[in-house]
């Protein structure tokens, strides 16, 4: 099942750069496409974590939220960078993270550090050091709303 | 079809102006910042927002073309590489024992001092 949905993604990512649909060069794509599947399942990387189809649809709704976010937190920074007697309130905190599996844990820490303001410094077991630029954008970790947005499209509740 | 052509040409100006915007704010803080972690949220801005704003800009402006598209993995490329190796140069930091400043007011929360001491292992 994930090796014939790595075959379309494949197929479909070749088509899409390449732009010259002949039947050799499609023949071409098909026969490496088949060849990358076979090297990628010999190496046992095609799992929950390598090929994530089961996070679905779910996915691209949180990153259109995530962009919205990345946009709020960016006009932060920018005034943080222009007034910063005024914003700059460095501080340093950990928070609990709710994801049991490893890829909802990165799926989150790289959230926080892609909202610029907060940076991901250690992952540990179940906790997480953020460190946070101005008290707004630490407050926004603190409150956990990212946390159970990743934790919702993960099925872990 | 003018009157499109002009939005596009519009929606495409506003954006790259804004990204180029983010830009130089980014080159500002990373001068104006006073430690190494308040720098890298700087260089943030040029990671996401300005970059996607630039590169938006490009992709209304080449139409529906593969070239669109090429610009879309771009984009979503730099969604997944570039918060890694902001984390890759965080963590190196923090291994390394550079503590980070911390203003007045926070230190009610996790002292960092003992936590540097965690890091290393």
């Amino acid at each position: 099942m994930r090796l014939i949905s790595l075959i379309c993604v494949t197929m479909a990512v070749w088509l899409l750069f390449s732009g010259i649909y002949t039947p050799l060069l499609i023949g071409f794509g098909v026969f490496s496409c088949i060849l990358v599947a076979l090297i990628a399942r010999r190496m046992d990387v095609i799992d929950h974590e390598g090929l994530p189809v089961q996070l679905g649809a779910n996915i691209v709704i949180y990153w259109a939220w995530l962009l919205w976010e990345i946009v709020k937190s960016n006009i932060d920074v920018a005034k943080c960078v222009l007034f910063p007697g005024k914003y700059l309130e460095q501080s340093m905190f950990t928070v609990k993270v709710s994801q049991k599996s490893d890829l909802g844990k990165v799926i989150y820490a790289n959230s926080i550090t892609l909202t610029p303001g907060t940076v991901t410094v250690d992952l540990h077991d179940d906790e997480v050091m953020v460190h946070a630029l101005t008290r707004g954008t630490a407050d926004g970790v603190k409150s956990g709303d990212m946390d159970r947005r990743v934790t919702k499209i993960m099925r872990e509740e | 079809m003018e009157i499109l052509d002009l939005g596009l040409d519009i929606l495409t100006w506003a954006a790259i102006l804004i990204g180029c915007f983010f830009v130089i704010i980014t080159g500002y803080g990373l001068l104006r910042f006073p430690d190494l972690y308040s720098r890298i949220h700087a260089g943030g801005m040029a990671d996401t927002l300005a970059s996607f704003l630039i590169l938006g800009g490009l992709a209304l402006q080449s139409g529906l073309t593969l070239v669109t598209v090429k610009l879309i993995f771009i984009i979503a490329f730099l969604f997944i590489t570039s918060p890694t190796a902001t984390y890759a140069l965080a963590q190196a930091t923090f291994v390394a024992g550079l503590k980070p400043r911390v203003d007045e007011g926070q230190l009610d929360d996790t002292p960092p001092t003992d936590k540097v001491e965690g890091g290393k292992d």
